[in-house]
């Protein structure tokens, strides 16, 4: 016990020695390397990197000094990791996390460590910022039920699907993504039928299929990577051939370049997110490039994922605003925080501003798988609706009203 | 009754005694909290599952889902976030509450368990850990599915702002003495020495006129209540519980913490759970700092929990123990010095 006590002093002191370079600044990235969503975690983490590259490291003329915090997407693995960085190895700046409800905890987390200015990795848990947020908090990637906007409207009118039945992942962030999709629907005239909520890690869909109802026009499916693969490979197999509608991590990267025919049966869905493959901007396409450049083919996803484009923003904004203060902390890091609250983002996916909880204002895309011609799927532009706020165009008290997400928020039957 | 002559006390206790009080004057908050504050709760756990196995003969992978048990009735009788289901009473309420509930759980499933021996009882007792994780990540009513709960802070009481890292250091310490010595008096009064014999022969036993089901589920009894404290110092400590907290993954890590600290003692938990917390949580900044790259920070934790168990079956208490027999040359049956060379 002695000689463990030893070592753990020992190991404090070297960890305290790295600590003592004064003109450095150090950033604390955090996202999912273990677990179920490591695959996300790695490409946010590409994301993140690039950032970094683009910098050379350095920012306000100060070196960044970079300490990496691996969770596996359950909040306490956030916990345990942010507390780490931010108490022993005393990072000024976090970016990070990746998922919901680690966005929560750290939330919660902040408030007791108000010296740390934490930017949101890619988490979209709605809660995050809209109820009790933390002033040290900042997210510059829009939250589940933004990224659902537009594809209701873009369904009922240019597609004419006029009832829907949902299957989604009866967690938060598959509330608040079909949120955003139901409230579009709803409000355009549709009918959502029937809602089937599946734990997160479902292996076997056969009773969820059996009971889909034959007489819809569509299929909602909120589900993300080795269940939206499983879903679609048991789908195909059962002769299933309704016409798809995809929530946001259901025509991901992580689904898209996955092995096997199943997601052929995604080519021609609808769907929406914070980006499009073939939008025609410049910024974007120059940023898919730099990602392809970045890392050789068999270490990336055929195109940035959206994990990988948020964290390059988190990156981004933290890196701009360091610069334009010059690096000054000083105060509770009152002039930086200041930058982070009016900057205006140029972001590869649009621009992005924040509203008055720290929470992004930008741009949502609708678009629809198609092959491309290497064989790889990809996702192909149909709108972009500009300046998509956390209430949905709403009025703030109107969109309260409607409750937090949860499975039966916002009925149409 | 013996009489308490201090002198009676080995010195290693002295030493280790004096400075695990002393810590919080040289270590860092993040030392006190999240290194010795959760290496103690997990030492807790495993301990509980040392005094089943060790004295038990019974390998119980359900102690994490006691813990959690308890964990999750501090939220839901106490305070937490989400205010639709938590109720909201008093800390001495909710908490002693919790604990009742969480041994009522560990004794059923001891009751469930006790009628099987060696790998059937790990089969059991697996079963229904991953049965309640599976539960209570599905169930939305009572544990709020997937995200669990979070702010369930530790109250303030007697003055004492608990949530204080070196408060909540001492209240660890405090608890993780107590079961310890719980633990080590148990082993050595008549009910853990019938224990012991139950491990060794269950059948004599019971023909000496032992009631070996009782025995054994009372053990389930006692190692509940250890698990169930830390179960709600757990819960103090990350301010959360959710379904991740409870599921195969932390259920395996303490057997590991117990199997690798040894099963011999029940200090051995304790061992297992530092290394564990060291390794959990500087193994991606040791990686990083040879430069290699950090990702695969979990090679490194297996690897150093393999050598430990390669080198020693029971864990570092084997080692030690192999290490002082050799440097002192005793004769292990005699206990005499032998001749060096």
């Amino acid at each position: 016990m002695k000689r463990l006590l030893m070592t753990t002093v020992a190991a404090g002191a070297v960890f305290a020695a790295t600590a003592a370079f004064a003109d450095s600044i150090k950033i604390g990235f955090m996202a999912t390397l273990e677990g179920t969503y490591t695959v996300l975690g790695e490409d946010g983490q590409r994301g993140f990197e690039i950032a970094m590259r683009e910098a050379g490291r350095k920012a306000g003329g100060k070196d960044i000094e970079v300490i990496v915090g691996a969770t596996d997407a359950s909040p306490e693995s956030a916990l345990r990791a942010v507390r780490k960085l931010v108490e022993q190895d005393k990072v000024d700046i976090i970016v990070g996390p990746l998922s919901g409800s680690e966005g929560i905890a750290l939330r919660d987390y902040a408030k007791t460590q108000p010296q740390v200015t934490i930017v949101n990795g890619i988490s979209g848990a709605q809660e995050t910022t809209f109820v009790d947020p933390a002033p040290n908090f900042f997210r510059f990637n829009m939250d589940g039920a933004q990224w659902g906007a537009g594809l209701g409207e873009h369904v009922f009118n240019t597609k004419g699907w006029k009832t829907v039945a949902a299957v989604a992942e009866d967690y938060s962030f598959g509330y608040t993504n079909f949120l955003g999709f139901a409230l579009g629907y709803c409000n355009a005239g549709g009918k959502i039928t029937e809602r089937l909520w599946v734990p997160l890690g479902t292996k076997d869909f056969a009773s969820i299929i059996a009971s889909l109802p034959d007489d819809v026009d569509a299929l909602y499916l909120g589900l993300g990577g080795g269940d939206a693969v499983n879903f679609l490979n048991q789908y195909q197999q059962a002769g299933g051939d309704a016409a798809l509608i995809g929530g946001t991590i259901m025509v991901d990267g992580t689904v898209l370049s996955s092995k096997g025919n199943a997601k052929k049966a995604l080519i021609g869905t609808p769907s929406s997110g914070p980006q499009a493959d073939t939008w025609d901007n410049a910024k974007w396409q120059g940023f898919i490039k730099s990602y392809q450049d970045a890392f050789p083919p068999e270490k990336r996803f055929p195109s940035p994922s959206l994990l990988a484009t948020g964290y390059y923003n988190a990156a981004n904004a933290a890196l701009t605003c360091l610069n334009e203060t010059g690096g000054d902390l000083s105060d509770g890091h009152k002039k930086f925080r200041g930058c982070l609250a009016n900057l205006e983002l140029d972001a590869p996916n649009g621009k992005i501003t924040l509203d008055g909880n720290r929470q992004a204002i930008g741009s949502n895309f609708v678009f629809e798988v198609f092959e491309q011609d290497d064989g790889n799927l990809g996702t192909k532009m149909v709108t972009k609706i500009d300046n998509v706020n956390q209430t949905l165009g709403l009025d703030e008290a109107k969109f309260r009203e409607l409750g937090l997400p949860s499975r039966d928020i916002v009925q149409c039957n | 009754m013996t009489d308490w002559d201090l002198r009676r006390i080995p010195s290693a206790y002295w030493v280790v005694g004096a400075l695990l009080l002393m810590m919080p004057a040289i270590s860092s908050n993040f030392i006190l909290f999240s290194i010795f504050g959760w290496a103690l709760i997990l030492g807790m756990i495993a301990l509980s599952l040392m005094f089943l196995g060790g004295y038990g003969g019974m390998v119980s992978l359900v102690q994490m889902t006691v813990a959690g048990v308890a964990g999750y009735m501090t939220a839901i009788l106490g305070d937490s976030a989400i205010d639709a289901i938590s109720l909201g009473w008093v800390w001495w309420l909710a908490v002693p509450v919790a604990i009742l509930i969480a041994m009522v759980f560990g004794t059923l499933s001891g009751a469930l368990a006790v009628r099987t021996e060696g790998i059937y009882t790990i089969m059991i007792t697996l079963a229904i850990a991953t049965a309640f994780f599976y539960f209570a990540r599905q169930n939305y009513v009572v544990f709020n599915g997937f995200s669990g709960f979070n702010q369930i802070l530790a109250p303030e009481a007697f003055g004492v702002n608990w949530r204080n890292p070196v408060a909540f250091y001492y209240l660890a310490l405090f608890f993780a003495g107590l079961a310890y010595f719980a633990v080590l008096y148990v082993s050595r009064s008549p009910f853990g020495l019938a224990l012991q014999g139950i491990r060794d022969n269950p059948r004599r036993m019971a023909a000496l006129g032992f009631n070996v089901t009782a025995h054994r589920i009372a053990a389930y009894t006692f190692a509940s209540l250890i698990a169930a404290v830390a179960g709600v110092l757990l819960v103090w400590q990350t301010s959360s519980i959710s379904p991740g907290a409870i599921s195969v993954g932390p259920a395996i890590d303490i057997l590991i913490i117990a199997v690798v600290g040894g099963l011999r003692h029940p200090v051995g938990p304790f061992i297992g759970a530092i290394i564990f917390v060291l390794l959990r949580t500087f193994a991606l900044d040791a990686l990083v700092a040879v430069g290699l790259a950090g990702e695969r920070f979990q090679l490194l934790i297996g690897i150093g929990f393999l050598v430990i168990v390669f080198w020693s079956s029971d864990g570092v208490l084997g080692l030690w123990q192999r290490w002082r027999d050799r440097a002192g040359r005793t004769d292990p049956l005699t206990g005499q010095q032998k001749d060096a060379g």
